[in-house]
């Protein structure tokens, strides 16, 4: 897509028009310099000299992106959602409420995910620029989500404890599979570990030797 | 469901003006074939289809609620 570029016209609001239909956008979405001012000649035609600007089309924020994407997908899929954004040390946080989202989130967050996979995608399109990462969470989904995770984490490693044998979770994101990881990497007792191919990969619960 | 594949097709490729969707319908399934420019190809499928099933995800998720069947086909 074009971003940059000069034009000509008798004065500079001509010469934007012409600047604006050429790179197709709104007035608001550029910033120009002025490279010649249009000087009248003597008699109005001996020494004219046209105007000359620099139209570039600025650069959106990749957060507002990322909203405006999100914003189009749920306005596709007629549902009410508003997106509330946080902004961390090394991430942004979208927090999406609204009636019924549960379809947003899907079977163990699935559905979640993938919206959170397009929209970094989306956002992150102009490889120019740094990437950065953002997360989707629905009506807090995924701090409760992690709460589970660390009570059935804890729950098994006693069981582990109990009888000696190992268990094999059931296949998890690599997301999810941290969570529990680091649940019980105080444990002394207990070790974990992956096992299995993406997208079955399951952690495995042990009594450490 | 064609804005849906629409919308997440051109954020993704390069080349958004060659996003083109054609939905039929048949036997309650819906069936959306998404066309991108050769060289987007890579944009919407991914690694291992890693971003094509991302995709169907989204668009599974929207369908289950109008109680629709939907596939896409990305030709």
């Amino acid at each position: 897509m074009l971003t940059v570029v000069e034009k000509t016209g008798k004065s500079i609001e001509e010469a934007l028009a012409a600047a604006l239909t050429e790179l197709n956008v709104n007035e608001d979405r550029v910033e120009y310099e002025v490279i010649d001012m249009p000087k009248k000649g003597f008699l109005g035609f001996i020494g004219n000299k046209p105007a000359k600007i620099k139209v570039s089309v600025k650069k959106v924020p990749q957060i507002d992106i990322a909203i405006k994407f999100l914003e189009d997908i749920f306005a596709a899929m007629k549902i009410v959602v508003a997106i509330e954004t946080v902004k961390n040390v090394d991430d942004y946080v979208c927090d999406l409420h609204g009636e019924d989202l549960g379809i947003l989130i899907g079977k163990h967050g699935q559905t979640l995910d993938a919206l959170q996979y397009l929209t970094n995608l989306a956002a992150n399109k102009d490889m120019s620029e740094a990437k950065i990462r953002i997360t989707l969470d629905v009506e807090n989904y995924r701090k409760r989500r992690q709460e589970t995770l660390c009570r059935l984490a804890n729950h098994l490693a006693d069981k582990v404890k109990r009888f000696g044998d190992k268990i094999v979770l059931e296949p998890m994101n690599r997301h999810e599979r941290k969570i529990i990881h680091t649940a019980l990497q105080d444990d002394r007792r207990i070790l974990t570990y992956s096992d299995g191919e993406e997208p079955y990969r399951k952690v495995v619960i042990a009594l450490k030797r | 469901m064609k804005e849906i594949v629409e919308v997440i097709a051109k954020a993704l490729v390069q080349d958004p003006e060659q996003v083109v969707v054609k939905e039929t319908e048949s036997n309650n399934i819906t069936v959306c074939e998404l066309h991108v420019a050769p060289d987007d190809m890579g944009k919407v499928i991914g690694k291992q289809g890693r971003i094509a099933k991302a995709l169907r995800t989204v668009v599974k998720a929207a369908s289950t609620r109008e109680n629709k069947k939907v596939i896409v086909e990305i030709i």
